[in-house]
């Protein structure tokens, strides 16, 4: 067997092993969690809340529920007989037109309307809505001077790929193009956080009447509800809401039900991903951190539409880069499921592998 | 040529029913990796390939086959290619032009319809045929009583999901009509905006009832375009304000007249999407292509005088095989030197409407970025 056989035997074999085990969502500390194994416990979120029920929380996340929704299903596993609240601020303008989402669930649904009580809280207090925009145009500038730097670095990773593997020192040099597109993304989202705490500090709702009032609203509504649903979207508009009223904390340990954008925003890190865009370059790229109510995983609605997974290099470079994470497709259909802290149940979801291909997660 | 079809030609006589086997067996134009071969089947004194590529005679003819009804022609092509033509069948004093027969592939225009060759490799673009998976939007007309022009009908199309709690950029098009019906316009928009690659956005299609008059430079038209029809759609949907968000388009004539109207009004229109654009002018000497261009050669060398700066950004495009490559081409270094933004691609193609629609998604995606990144539904 040639060398170049045996390394990717022996990668396969690992990815074979690992699939058997099943589904580990790694976090950031590299701990991870097989079928049926205790999920690790969820950090700190922000003051005044430690490691509490939370880490035992029941979710579900889905992929696009537009052409063939299955809800319905997600809600059914993790025995949720309503009241529900919806978060569907990512649908911006549209937000609350959830008459087709009621008449699937069949349980009372209860929009929150976090993106009209945005726009309602900035027009009640000029002040934090000046500061919003300015932090809004901060992290517009680091994420455009993110992509410059990571341009170029994925530049080099596509010229290294490009060559034959054959030499120690390509090799290498391969590894170590990966590990700085990995540290500028480690970068970037210290950076973005930053912005964010430095936001938080200067302006907490505590101090802000408006503000406050819709978040003590929101912290009633979400306390008679048996679980949360977060619909897709626009991503950075449905977790610059999330953020704003502190979602993270008033959702507690409530099961939640999330799918595309909304399982993008509850994960720890949001990955903006296209392989084949129109216009300009095709590097995912990191946006910032998510709430992290999700762990060890990165979201990646309507993968086989955007994503070229019949190609095995960029598919295991993708898988690389975001490791120990695991980067999940969520298609139509998909359903992953964790009950109690443990993984309970995946349907039709595939896992982007170091080996380069999408391998379905086991049920 | 075709080897099956050269051992047939070979024999002698032609045998008919070979050649009737051959023909349903093959697509005709038969098209290969270095050219095209044509055949017609018919009695005649003499047939010729008419067609309008720039560098080409314009008429080519086919050479018949010994013995037969058989007639034949074959020249280089590019792969990638795509363009139109006819045949002329001359019977004694009859000179007849007609679409191929055996070819069921024909482009419509306004000036009816054309028998379309398709180089080696070429495909239409999935993204303009109808999706049932995209949402559709929808196509409203409405009547404008315009100070410079009278009243005009005005077509509005309305993206799929269309709230008046949202402010959507504006699309203005020269001879919108035709381009729904020539270029699947609706669906190139209806998918596009599905797959988040533009944002969703209203489209104003205005048509003229004599283009070669208004279309060349007019300036009512742009006056029009300008003083009555933006008002008139903004009364009518929620737009953005920004010039940045308003875009003119057209092609042939419909490019001149998009590029006079933001020349004459500058600040109106950010985006411009230019379509084999006939910008006619003269560096020196006179007009040679008829009357109608006077006008547009007035405007044109007026225009490459004093350019200013008509738009931010701009999407020109042509066909390699147009007469108005030059013209087009010189536009670009023109507009790059006045500091606008500028996408310029050209297509192995002709002056036509199949040609326009295959770079609506270059252009649009170019000029008005969708929110394709940020957006998971």
């Amino acid at each position: 067997m040639k060398a170049h056989e045996s390394a990717r035997t022996t990668v396969l074999g690992r990815e074979l092993h690992r699939t058997l085990r099943g589904l580990r969502p790694v976090t950031a500390g590299g701990e991870s969690c097989a079928v049926g194994a205790p999920a690790p416990s969820a950090r700190l979120t922000s003051a005044g809340r430690g490691r509490d029920d939370r880490s035992m929380r029941d979710y579900a996340l889905l992929g696009p529920q537009y052409l063939s929704p299955n809800l319905r299903d997600g809600l059914v596993g993790l025995g949720i007989r309503g009241p529900l609240v919806a978060v569907t601020a990512g649908w911006q303008e549209r937000e609350g037109e959830i008459d087709e989402l009621r008449a699937h669930v069949e349980l009372p649904v209860r929009d929150l309307g976090l993106y009209a009580r945005t726009e309602q809280v900035y027009a009640d207090d000029p002040p934090l809505a000046a500061a919003a925009r300015e932090r809004q145009e901060r992290l517009q500038e680091l994420q455009e001077l993110y992509r410059l730097r990571l341009a170029s670095l994925m530049g080099a990773l596509a010229e290294l790929g490009a060559r034959s593997a054959a030499s120690r020192a390509v090799r290498h040099a391969r590894r170590a193009a990966l590990g700085d597109v990995r540290r500028l993304d480690r970068q970037h989202l210290a950076a973005t956080a930053s912005e964010h705490e430095r936001f938080a500090r200067r302006w907490p709702a505590a101090e802000r009447p408006s503000l406050a009032a819709h978040v003590a609203a929101l912290s009633h509504a979400i306390e008679g509800a048996d679980a949360i649903l977060v619909a897709g979207g626009h991503v950075a508009v449905l977790l610059n809401r999330l953020r704003l009223f502190g979602m993270a904390e008033l959702i507690g340990a409530k099961p939640i039900v999330a799918w595309s954008a909304g399982a993008m925003a509850l994960s720890e890190r949001v990955v903006l991903f296209h392989d084949r865009p129109p216009q300009g370059a095709a590097h995912a790229e990191v946006l910032e951190a998510g709430l992290g109510l999700v762990r060890g995983i990165v979201a990646l609605p309507h993968a086989h539409a955007r994503l070229t997974l019949d190609e095995p290099a960029r598919v295991s470079e993708f898988a690389r880069r975001f490791a120990p994470a695991q980067c999940l497709a969520l298609e139509h259909g998909s359903l992953v499921r964790w009950r109690g802290g443990r993984l309970a149940e995946a349907r039709d979801v595939e896992r982007l592998s170091r080996g380069g291909q999408p391998l379905e997660l086991p049920t | 040529m075709n080897h099956a079809l050269n051992e047939l030609i070979a024999q002698q006589p032609l045998d008919g029913a070979a050649l009737d086997a051959f023909i349903l067996a093959h697509d005709i134009p038969l098209v290969d990796r270095d050219g095209v071969t044509f055949l017609y089947r018919g009695e005649a004194d003499a047939v010729f390939l008419r067609l309008f590529i720039a560098g080409l005679p314009a008429a080519q003819p086919l050479e018949r086959v010994a013995g037969s009804n058989l007639w034949v022609l074959r020249f280089e092509l590019p792969p990638g290619s795509r363009f139109e033509y006819k045949f002329e069948v001359v019977r004694g004093a009859s000179n007849e032009w007609i679409t191929d027969p055996m070819n069921p592939n024909k482009a419509a225009d306004p000036f009816g319809a054309n028998s379309v060759c398709q180089g080696f490799g070429y495909l239409p673009p999935e993204w303009s045929l109808p999706d049932g998976a995209a949402r559709a939007g929808s196509l409203d007309e409405f009547a404008l009583d315009s100070r410079h022009l009278g009243r005009r009908h005005v077509r509005l199309y309305l993206p799929a999901r269309f709230r008046r709690n949202r402010r959507y950029p504006l699309l203005v098009l020269h001879d919108g009509t035709d381009y729904v019906r020539y270029a699947q316009l609706k669906s190139v928009l209806d998918n596009l905006i599905h797959r988040l690659e533009i944002p969703p956005l209203i489209a104003a299609l205005t048509d003229s009832p004599d283009r070669l008059h208004e279309y060349v430079g007019f300036d009512a038209h742009a006056d029009f375009l300008v003083e009555d029809l933006l008002p008139g759609v903004a009364a009518r949907v929620p737009l953005e304000g920004d010039a940045a968000t308003r875009c003119a388009m057209g092609a042939s004539l419909g490019g001149v007249a998009s590029l006079h109207a933001a020349w004459r009004h500058p600040g109106s229109f950010g985006r411009l999407l230019l379509q084999s654009g006939s910008f006619a002018f003269t560096d020196i000497g006179e007009n040679k292509r008829g009357p109608v261009f006077e006008p547009v050669v007035r405007f044109m060398n007026a225009f490459r005088a004093n350019p200013g700066r008509p738009a931010g950004r701009v999407y020109v495009s042509c066909g390699i095989y147009e007469s108005l490559i030059y013209e087009n081409r010189s536009l670009v270094p023109l507009l790059q030197k006045q500091r606008l933004q500028v996408r310029y691609e050209e297509a192995r193609d002709g002056h036509n409407w199949q040609n326009w629609r295959d770079r609506l998604r270059a252009g649009l995606t170019y000029l008005f970025p969708g929110p394709l990144w940020m957006v998971y539904e």
